[in-house]
């Protein structure tokens, strides 16, 4: 049994109201910080090698000590609950089941920014959540958490939740800030970056719920002790929303550093496939990383374990690795297309790419007819080719990540599930079916593409 | 500060852009410039055609950048190097760009207004592919009124921004803006015919593309069959200094001096641009000159032109014959001897 640090109250009746998580030993972590000098929360943070868990992985505390402070101005914290990233969740089950932590960690964090003003920004699909948070934002007021002169320490914040309007590239740091501004959510060119100028032109740090729901843990206990859990670089405990063909999809915390093998089969954590269908291939970060296949999944490249941590999912690079990104677990037997499945992908940044510049405005939705041609059976064999093409100068040519993540799947589905494509492209009658991945499971038709010549 | 382009070395001050350092220099280290506006503020980061490779970052931290650059918003650093036409990966994101931008573009130059002073045209001149890799139908849009003065053509827009930024900062205000988001994205006003202030012209003159067009001047002549003259008269709400462009004794269209980056030199008011297409409202001051690749260049009369003598008449109809038997008919003889 691993440690629990997120969930280590979740499953307490009643969790939910202020009473019940005070009882618990909630808010314990802001008396201790109030006490405490801002700069040491953030040495602590920083020891505690405690690294963003929205999906870039870069180190929480580092980030805090390159806010702006000298320049005198406001600072915000921002926490972005625009958790959108298909095969994502954790962040919802998190703020659905414990408000109170999140709020607990905005209290924390703020004060070692020195931020009298945050802000946790909820994704516009997150109603109840959104009011969930109202409520307990609510509560901590009544009970002097937040307002002035918090319990007589002198130091002010106000905390508020905004609703976003439903758009995934609002979840980018920048864009967050700019909606949150009231502006039409478009990414701001870096630099400067939001630790230097951001909300109204504030030094602001914008952390995912997560990170900032671990922070009371590790003052309440230390960043030593946190650094001890885990692997490497990857400190700590990671949240894993898991869906796919498994027994026990779910959300889950685990130690980093536990083997894939482990995490996908063992009873106590996914239990498994769903049923006796084998694998086929695994996308362990969101839709935005590359797919792994099957022979990648438990072993790298080089043979060794296959790991959950930052390390060991991206080893080998782009090539035969992939990328932990915000923990969305994505499993598939041999009943799933990973031709539909990029089309769908694909489709989703078309449809959420923000129109701002031109290598991603044009490049998703040509990706996305491409790939519903060949899924439909009007591909040709140099559509392949044209769509890595594509993949290859939408990739860094753009302002905000998205590009990056839209080019990020095709290019992987291509790189290890060529020949799945090219029989979407040489069969077009077997794969006029619209369920013809279910029937016919590529394995079992894969010799067919022998027998073709280009 | 010392940055150096394509191993020219030039001193520029601090806080300058890559691209205004290029500018500096001039000639063909210039990344071509979409949606950047040296006359507007905040412009730039969106089309991505101006990408370069910095191949050392600065003389403190001489690392180079991973990724490509816009160089429209990148701050000179003192000892930077910057690669623009000798980077094989700029001129690739260059072609890409240029790749995507002409994608959705509906490639109407023909009938366009802006044919001959399109800054996508000369992009695509010189970076475009000769046959497109695009299969699928061109997406479009509904057209849209804005106003008696302005024609919106949103199916030929690339989304630069420059006409809200102009909006914001020459007008004072805007009551047009983008739309939607993704390719769907586009410029609109949300009340039909809306756009009216006494400097919205300039936002004709500030789109690269044929996407905002001038209403009095639509479809009377192609620009190079224009004289353009510079002329000037006494307006009290804008500099009053323009180009009219001439045909005959008739002005048939008066926009702002642009320079050699096709950026106007001071914007107009609309009275002027609109509402003075007689000869006696203005003062002429005389021809205005283009750089002598333009298209405009072919209405200057004064240069001799050879005249052009066809004699390919023979090879034409020998490549024909080859075709014929060739491709489609190759059945039918060409000549009733060959059976």
């Amino acid at each position: 049994m691993g440690q629990k640090i997120l969930f280590e109250k979740i499953h307490i009746p009643g969790i939910k109201t202020y009473d019940v998580y005070r009882e618990n030993g909630g808010y314990a972590s802001v008396e201790k910080a109030l006490k405490m000098n801002p700069d040491d929360i953030t040495e602590e943070v920083k020891t505690s090698g405690l690294r963003g868990r929205g999906g870039a992985g870069f180190p929480v505390g580092l980030k805090w000590s390159f806010i702006d402070k000298k320049s005198g101005n406001p600072r915000h914290l921002v926490c972005n609950a625009d958790e959108s990233e298909p095969g994502t969740f954790k962040d919802r089950y998190l703020m659905e089941y414990i408000p109170h932590l999140l709020i607990e960690g905005m209290i924390t964090s703020s004060f070692a920014l020195g931020a009298n003003l945050s802000y946790i920004y909820i994704r516009g699909e997150y109603m109840w959540v959104f009011k969930t948070l109202e409520r307990a934002i609510k509560e901590a007021y009544a009970a002097g958490w937040l307002g002035k002169n918090i319990k007589g320490s002198g130091y002010d914040l106000d905390l508020h939740v905004h609703c976003g309007g439903g758009a995934y590239i609002c979840g980018e740091e920048t864009a967050l800030i700019e909606s949150l501004e009231g502006k039409r959510g478009n990414p701001r060119i870096k630099p400067p970056f939001p630790a230097v100028k951001g909300l109204w032109q504030n030094p602001t740090v914008v952390n995912n719920v997560e990170s900032i729901a671990t922070v009371p843990w590790i003052i309440l206990n230390s960043g030593e002790d946190y650094s001890k859990i885990g692997l490497g670089r990857s400190t700590g405990t990671k949240l894993f929303s898991v869906s796919g063909h498994v027994k026990k999809p779910g959300v889950y915390e685990i130690e980093m550093g536990m083997t894939v093998d482990e995490f996908m089969n063992s009873d106590e954590y996914c239990g498994g496939m769903i049923d006796d269908r084998p694998l086929k291939g695994l996308i362990p970060g969101g839709s935005s990383v590359p797919i792994l296949p099957k022979h990648l999944i438990f072993k790298t490249a080089n043979g060794e374990d296959r790991l959950m941590t930052y390390e060991s999912l991206s080893d080998g690079g782009f090539a035969t690795g992939s990328s932990l990104g915000s923990g969305g677990f994505i499993v598939y037997n041999d009943t799933a297309c990973i031709v539909r499945n990029t089309w769908n992908f694909s489709r989703f940044y078309h449809h959420e790419s923000c129109g701002q510049c031109s290598p991603c405005r044009e490049g998703t939705g040509w990706m996305e007819k491409i790939l519903w041609r060949i899924e439909n059976g009007q591909g040709t064999e140099e559509d392949i080719d044209l769509l890595w093409s594509i993949q290859a100068k939408i990739e860094g040519n753009t302002i905000c990540p998205l590009g990056d993540a839209a080019a990020w799947p095709v290019a992987a589905a291509i790189r290890h599930f060529r020949d799945e494509f090219e029989y979407h492209v040489r069969f077009p009658e077997k794969i006029k079916n619209r369920d013809h991945f279910v029937n016919e499971p590529f394995e079992k038709v894969k010799h067919l593409l022998q027998n073709t010549t280009v | 500060m010392k940055v150096t382009i394509d191993g020219i070395e030039i001193e520029v001050e601090p806080g300058t852009t890559v691209l205004q350092a290029a500018r500096m220099i001039g000639g063909d280290v210039v990344p071509p410039a979409m949606c950047y506006y040296s006359k507007l503020k905040d412009t730039g980061g969106n089309c991505r055609a101006c990408l370069v490779e910095v191949s050392k970052g600065s003389e403190a931290d001489p690392r180079p950048m991973p990724k490509m650059m816009p160089s429209c918003k990148t701050g000179v650093m003192d000892g930077m190097e910057v690669k623009v036409k000798t980077s094989e990966r700029a001129l690739d994101a260059r072609k890409a760009v240029t790749e995507f931008l002409l994608i959705n573009h509906p490639l109407d130059c023909p009938v366009c207004d802006q044919a001959g002073e399109c800054d996508l045209q000369n992009l695509s001149f010189k970076h475009g592919l000769e046959k497109t890799r695009f299969k699928e139908e061109k997406r479009t849009f509904e057209p849209e009124n804005i106003g008696d003065k302005i024609q919106l053509h949103m199916n030929r827009c690339i989304l630069c921004y420059r006409c809200v930024h102009t909006a914001e900062q020459v007008c004072g205000s805007r009551n047009h803006g983008v739309l939607n988001r993704g390719d769907h994205a586009q410029i609109s006003t949300y009340v039909s015919a809306a756009i009216d202030h006494e400097m919205s012209g300039n936002m004709i003159d500030v789109c690269p593309v044929g996407a905002l067009t001038d209403k009095t001047f639509r479809f009377k002549s192609r620009v190079w069959f224009n004289k353009p003259f510079d002329a000037h008269r006494n307006c009290d709400k804008c500099c009053g200094k323009t180009t009219l462009w001439m045909f005959g004794n008739e002005i048939q269209r008066v926009t702002a001096r642009k320079d050699e980056f096709h950026e106007v030199e001071e914007f107009i008011c609309n009275e002027c641009r609109f509402d003075h297409k007689e000869v006696s409202d203005w003062v002429i001051e005389g021809p205005r000159k283009f750089e002598k690749w333009s298209v405009i260049n072919q209405s200057n009369y004064t240069r001799k032109m050879d005249k052009v003598v066809i004699d390919t008449e023979k090879q034409i109809l020998e490549g024909r014959d080859q075709d014929r038997k060739k491709i489609s008919m190759k059945e039918v003889p060409y000549k009733t001897s060959e059976k």
